[in-house]
């Protein structure tokens, strides 16, 4: 089996005496599917930090593709919070994808015509051909959504990482993004962060329940204990609702 | 009409409005699309300490300036990359400190030491020709800079986070930046004074970015702008009398509000 991601024994935080994740080991499989759940201020993005390489961890080993380097070969497409940018910033949706090529592009150097040819694919990937030359602020949240999509794809990554991808989007919109990803997910392994167990959809494979520790069974069920564990309160309130649904999908 | 030209004051106050609007309508758009204009403060009054300096040490005050200011752009950069403090509150202590050493140096200097006052409020009608020369080498380092760097600064501005997982060293690029930030204010301080300089590095910019589809289209408005502003107000405060920094910021807000509310109807 390949492994897309390892970490093993991973502590991350910004105080030593305080990790905000701690011991957290997984694996995950070339072209899994995963959702990672846990709340608000569990590690999630700490988390994101660690395997996106923005975060060094206190202890443990993050492997990305058989290797504890990260490699050109072998990138990973990041694709923030939407609401991370400024909607009014002057820039056409081409430029905001060619950002995922940035390193290759600086000190001016213009972009080759390969390279160009991996951001015009990444905009027809997404849908969004025809507005490509259009200003990011005349967009709809989900096309704004899939723009970030484009960008993260414009160098042709193996992992595509998205921090919570629907927070902001409504509920049809959000679908279409999740049909996007499931595309994606043919050739692509794809994690996917959200405190919403509501916002996580069928298309993911498995999931992980993250809150300090990390709760993972490599299936796609999440169980009472999983929900006691990473939520810490009363499961009743949580699985009243929504989670009831992901289980009872699945329990054939 | 053409009697304006006859006055050398008036024909340098012309040159170097037409300076301060390039550097302000290029360095302008960074500071109001990444909201830097209390950075940009900050840098600015920490070159006061340098300008002590050069009095008590007899060197030029404005190498003095230049180079405490780039400090002042350093120290920022490195604490917003230890994220160790608040970045408000360590703009705060620069700001407040460049100015205290600024004096307490003065305070030291033996014998004549002229008004610190100046280098606050510079006056656009008294600049001399070699300040318009340095503006000039100091606007065709900023165009060369921001050619060279367009793309890396626009993904910084933009998306810093991201930029730095596609690879980007954002801190370098920051520090880059925050000193052409601090050179520039500097330098168009001692040359407008430090009142003129924040209307000119925010409210062009401010108008273009209603407009602007693009981040250099931004600049070229913000340069037009700038030139507008600078040079009518001129021409009012020549022929009415009036003095010409406050006559330039004046039209500037009102031609801000004008802007305003084209785009308000223009949405409608």
């Amino acid at each position: 089996m390949k492994y897309a991601i390892e970490l093993i024994d991973i502590s991350a935080g910004y105080d030593s005496s305080n990790p905000i994740i701690k011991d957290v080991n997984i694996s995950i499989e070339e072209n899994e599917f995963l959702g990672i759940i846990g709340p608000n201020g569990g590690g999630k993005t700490t988390l994101l930090k660690v395997i996106l390489g923005l975060l060094e961890p206190q202890s443990g080993k993050v492997i990305i593709g058989g290797k504890s380097t990260y490699s050109k070969n072998y990138r990973i497409g990041y694709v923030p919070q939407y609401s991370n940018f400024d909607k009014t910033y002057p820039i056409s949706v081409i430029d905001v994808v060619s950002m995922g090529l940035i390193s290759k592009s600086v000190f001016s150097k213009k972009l080759s015509d390969e390279d160009l040819k991996s951001v015009k694919n990444a905009i027809e990937r997404v849908n969004l051909k025809q507005k490509q030359f259009d200003q990011i602020g005349h967009l709809s949240g989900g096309e704004q959504q899939r723009v970030l999509i484009a960008r993260a794809l414009a160098t042709n990554p193996k992992i595509l990482i998205l921090d919570e991808p629907t927070a902001s989007v409504d509920s049809q919109t959000g679908k279409s993004i999740y049909e996007l990803l499931s595309e994606l997910n043919k050739e692509k392994t794809i994690i996917l962060v959200s405190h919403d167990i509501g916002a996580i959809s069928r298309s993911v494979k498995k999931i992980a329940c993250l809150n300090r520790k990390l709760v993972y069974h490599n299936t796609k069920e999440i169980t009472k204990e999983m929900l006691e564990e990473t939520y810490q309160c009363p499961v009743d309130l949580i699985a009243h609702g929504v989670p009831h649904r992901v289980l009872d999908h699945h329990h054939h | 009409m053409l009697e304006i030209f006859q006055y050398d004051f008036m024909v340098n106050a012309m040159l170097a409005s037409i300076l301060a609007s390039i550097a302000c309508g290029i360095i302008g758009t960074y500071i109001v699309i990444k909201r830097l204009v209390f950075l940009s403060g900050g840098i600015a009054h920490s070159a006061y300490g340098g300008i002590g300096l050069g009095y008590l040490l007899s060197f030029n005050p404005i190498l003095g300036a230049v180079g405490s200011s780039i400090l002042g752009a350093v120290f920022v950069s490195k604490m917003r990359k230890n994220r160790s403090e608040n970045e408000d509150t360590l703009i705060g202590i620069i700001w407040a400190f460049g100015m205290a050493i600024g004096v307490l140096f003065i305070g030291l200097s033996p014998g004549y030491v002229p008004d610190l006052m100046s280098y606050l409020f510079g006056n656009i009608l008294t600049v001399s020709k070699t300040e318009i020369l340095l503006m000039a080498f100091a606007d065709f380092i900023i165009i060369f800079l921001v050619i060279l760097f367009f793309k890396e600064f626009r993904s910084i501005t933009f998306d810093e986070e991201y930029s730095k997982t596609a690879g980007l060293n954002v801190d370098f690029y920051y520090l880059i930046l925050f000193i052409l930030i601090a050179v520039t204010i500097v330098l168009l301080i001692k040359l407008v004074g430090i009142i003129l300089v924040v209307a000119l590095l925010t409210i062009p910019a401010a108008i273009s970015k209603f407009f602007a589809k693009s981040l250099s289209q931004m600049m070229f408005y913000s340069i037009l702008f700038g030139l507008i502003f600078t040079l009518v107000g001129l021409l009012f405060s020549y022929y009415l009398n009036l003095p010409s920094g406050s006559a330039i910021i004046v039209l500037s807000v009102f031609g801000y509000f004008i802007a305003y509310g084209f785009k308000k109807l223009s949405q409608k």
